[in-house]
């Protein structure tokens, strides 16, 4: 493409899509600034501050790699979210508590088979406050147990949950089925809160640290969240790629009517759906906590505007979207402490969904569908 | 017939205000029968805080519910960043009147006048509430939904940041006091004040019952953010009985159709969102910052849930649903199951500190100890109350209590008269 032409296409985004123009040029000072902090210049204009500082290529990639751990489990997380909106085509306010949920019975289970046998009252590792902290290295057995116990119980969890609330009204509208979902996020919230209280405990933290490349430090426990969440991506990818029951949640998300006229079970479909995406949600709110170190019973909930953000900017309905939308939401949360104040970054990956959804409402991926 | 459609038509046999007032009065009857059963001889003053408690918390979500039904209910904007617009308004109110020379460690303000600070909250909760509809208002109901809660998430994070805790207004010191929050002249000073000057004979009789002051007062205020529900009450029957309102109905039912009729529906969307979060400013200063003292925890999404819970309970579409689902909600699933708990207790036992505790003494067939922990937080439950209530409503009633009476967008019905059966009837 020669300049000229380059030019011009400049010209029609900036005519046609001055939204979209006002963002690249925003994304083109933090780059250059980013350039400039990490040069160590500072670029001054009329003599305020215009660009740079300094920042070490240490702190730019620890910052990156925290970022995407967050992202990864918010992108599992998300890929539920993101098929119950597409296949059920409702906005599940719930499903960050169904990451509560998950996380909760999982952490459970696995501080109650690591605690057994060390003489701590039962009570104490139910309510998960004998201040034992498990890592992935020290405690092997019970954080994997826990893994399984999350997925499978709070896939549980929505199965229930789907039984009592949603199904009796699968006919009716989309915002009916999103109340109902605040409803179902309020019990299920409380309900945690009067079983296990609502304070704040602190349950893992790194065993092991590992310095790779000699200078990003990483732990064992964070290690154990990306291999899992990789590969349950993967996992996730393959089954809709490769098995019929793919094919058939594609074919859901597309047309409902035209799935069910073709012969596809769609009761049946629902029910895997919510298996998938409640395991998911489930697995992504353990390894959060086995990469933050603290559970309490609202951290799905103050979690879901981020779940939700990610799943939006990669295109609602998409699952890879979500993934990697996941990703995104979780680098633009940690790399926004280069700019901004601490107590901001947050507002920045809402500022990102809400600028997407203004200007793109199909995500930047485009709106493909669950594929 | 069910027994709700039968409580319902008694509802309707009852003219609105009627029906409000004998409402609230049976909320009050409530909390005075609790009063007295756990008082003792000091139930006089008990009923008085609890009256005057649950009156305020009436008031408070029935302006909310008001705001979001003129949006939601007569329009359709599904707006879920109330807290964020309460914020606005509270904060605007906050910054306008903080006094000047505040004491040490607070944040000073403009030290203006409370109606002046009430009357900025509002304009700017309105201007605040126009810039968020301005590019929302083309999406999606669900998606306007994530809109405005991520904008209302945005607002709470701005006014907590200590970036803003205190700085310099066109040189004059300002600020918002950050997390640790901003005080400001408190609107339970007009009730003291009230009560104080032309209710003074009323303090006496009132003590002379065993009724404190500060009680009095709280139930005073109660009763003026009453007469501020009746007066929105009041504008909003008006707006939505005008030739205005009649549009947001049509837009409600169908948006295309509205437009090919020539009206610039973008426009009347943008005016009701605007007057909408006007109101829930005003009941952002008025309800969550009674005391003359706000902070950014106060305005987290739940309440935004908690009048949603409120409107649907009451019934979306009708302004006296909407009051009358606040005193339900903020009356007998909120206040009430917290004084409940707090008050009811199991002759000996003890409320286990722990689950497994209380499950534990089941094991040995003794409920006690779980019901006596149950008891005990019954505050946290009654949000899993709310929850299942409105799970309940939205399947089965999803009307609400008076969202029936839902206002059609025509002046006249368009029911087709009932005609006899086979053919017919005038050929």
């Amino acid at each position: 493409m020669g300049i000229a032409e380059f030019a011009r296409d400049g010209r029609v985004v900036m005519g046609d899509r001055p939204g979209a123009a006002v963002v690249a040029a925003v994304s083109g000072f933090l780059l250059l600034d980013l350039v400039a902090k990490l040069a160590g210049t500072t670029v001054f204009f009329l003599g305020t501050r215009l660009l740079g500082g300094s920042l070490t290529v240490g702190s730019l990639l620890s910052m990156v790699v925290d970022g995407l751990l967050v992202g990864l489990a918010v992108g599992l997380a998300g890929i539920g979210l993101s098929m119950t909106y597409s296949i059920l085509d409702f906005a599940n306010f719930a499903h960050g508590d169904t990451v509560t949920v998950g996380a909760f019975l999982g952490w459970v289970a696995a501080y109650i088979t690591a605690g057994l046998g060390t003489g701590a009252p039962i009570a104490e590792l139910f309510m998960l406050n004998s201040g034992r902290q498990l890592s992935t290295v020290s405690t092997f057995a019970p954080v994997l147990l826990g893994l399984v116990v999350a997925g499978v119980g709070s896939i549980g969890i929505v199965l229930l949950i789907d039984r009592l609330t949603y199904r009796p009204m699968r006919d009716t509208d989309n915002i009916s089925l999103l109340i109902a979902s605040i409803g179902v996020a309020l019990a299920l919230r409380y309900l945690i809160a009067f079983v296990f209280g609502t304070q704040t405990s602190g349950v893992a933290s790194g065993g092991l640290r590992v310095t790779v490349f000699s200078m990003i430090s990483v732990t064992d426990n964070e290690i154990t969240l990306l291999v899992v969440s990789l590969l349950l991506m993967l996992g996730v990818h393959l089954l809709l790629q490769r098995t019929k029951l793919g094919k058939a949640m594609r074919a859901m998300a597309d047309n409902e009517d035209l799935a069910r006229v073709t012969g596809i079970p769609t009761e049946r479909v629902i029910r895997l759906t919510w298996i998938l995406g409640g395991g998911l949600a489930g697995v992504g709110g353990y390894l959060l906590v086995l990469e933050s170190g603290t559970i309490s019973f609202n951290f799905g909930w103050i979690l879901l505007l981020l779940i939700f953000a990610a799943v939006i900017v990669g295109g609602i309905g998409s699952i890879y979207g979500a993934m990697a939308g996941g990703i995104l939401i979780g680098l633009v949360d940690s790399l926004a402490l280069i700019w901004l104040p601490s107590g901001l970054t947050r507002a920045s990956a809402f500022l990102v969904l809400i600028v997407v959804l203004l200007l793109r409402p199909s995500g930047i991926f485009g709106g493909v569908s669950t594929a | 017939m069910s027994t709700v459609d039968t409580v319902r038509d008694r509802l309707d046999a009852l003219p609105d205000v009627g029906l409000v007032v004998g409402f609230i009065a049976s909320i009050w009857a409530v909390m005075l029968v609790l009063a007295i059963a756990v008082g003792g001889a000091n139930w006089a003053n008990l009923a008085a805080g609890f009256i005057g408690s649950v009156t305020v918390l009436i008031g408070g979500y029935a302006i909310l519910a008001l705001a979001l039904n003129l949006q939601w209910g007569y329009t359709g904007l599904f707006n879920i960043g109330i807290a964020g617009f309460m914020a606005v308004g509270a904060y605007t109110t906050a910054v306008l009147t903080a006094p000047t020379d505040p004491a040490a460690g607070a944040v000073p303000g403009l030290g203006l006048p409370l109606w002046v600070g009430l009357i900025g909250g509002m304009v700017m909760a309105a201007i605040v509430g126009g810039l968020a509809a301005l590019p929302a208002l083309r999406l999606k109901a669900d998606y306007l939904a994530i809109v405005t809660v991520a904008f209302s998430e945005i607002i709470r994070l701005v006014v907590n940041w200590s970036g803003l805790a205190e700085f310099s207004l066109f040189g004059v010191p300002v600020g918002t006091g950050g997390a640790t929050g901003i005080s400001f002249k408190s609107a339970n000073d007009v009730a003291a004040t009230l009560i104080n000057g032309v209710g003074q004979p009323l303090v006496t009789a009132a003590e002379g019952v065993g009724v404190s002051g500060p009680n009095l007062a709280n139930l005073t205020y109660g009763i003026l953010l009453l007469l501020v529900v009746a007066g929105s009450y009041w504008v909003l029957a008006r707006i939505t009985n005008s030739p205005f309102g009649r549009v947001l109905k049509a837009i409600r039912e169908d948006e295309t159709v509205t437009q090919s009729l020539g009206k610039d529906t973008r426009q009347f969307k943008i005016k009701t969102f605007m007057i909408g979060c006007a109101l829930m400013g005003l009941a952002g200063v008025l309800f969550r910052g009674q005391a003359g003292y706000i902070s950014p925890q106060q305005f987290r999404p739940t309440i935004t849930f908690y009048v949603f819970a409120a409107l649907i309970i009451g019934g979306s579409g009708s302004n006296t649903g909407s009051i009358v689902g606040a005193a339900t909600f903020s009356g007998l699933l909120f206040y009430l199951p917290a004084r409940l708990g707090e008050n009811v207790s199991l002759g000996g036992t003890r409320a286990p500190g722990n689950i497994v505790d209380a499950v534990a003494g089941f094991a040995s067939l003794d409920p006690l100890p779980l019901l006596a922990y149950t008891i005990s937080n019954v505050s946290t439950l009654r949000f899993v109350l709310i929850g299942v209530v409105l799970i309940y409503i939205i399947q089965n009633q999803p009307d609400g209590l008076l969202g029936h009476r839902n206002e059609p967008a025509t002046s006249v019905s368009l029911d087709r008269p009932q005609s006899g059966s086979g053919g017919e009837a005038d050929e």
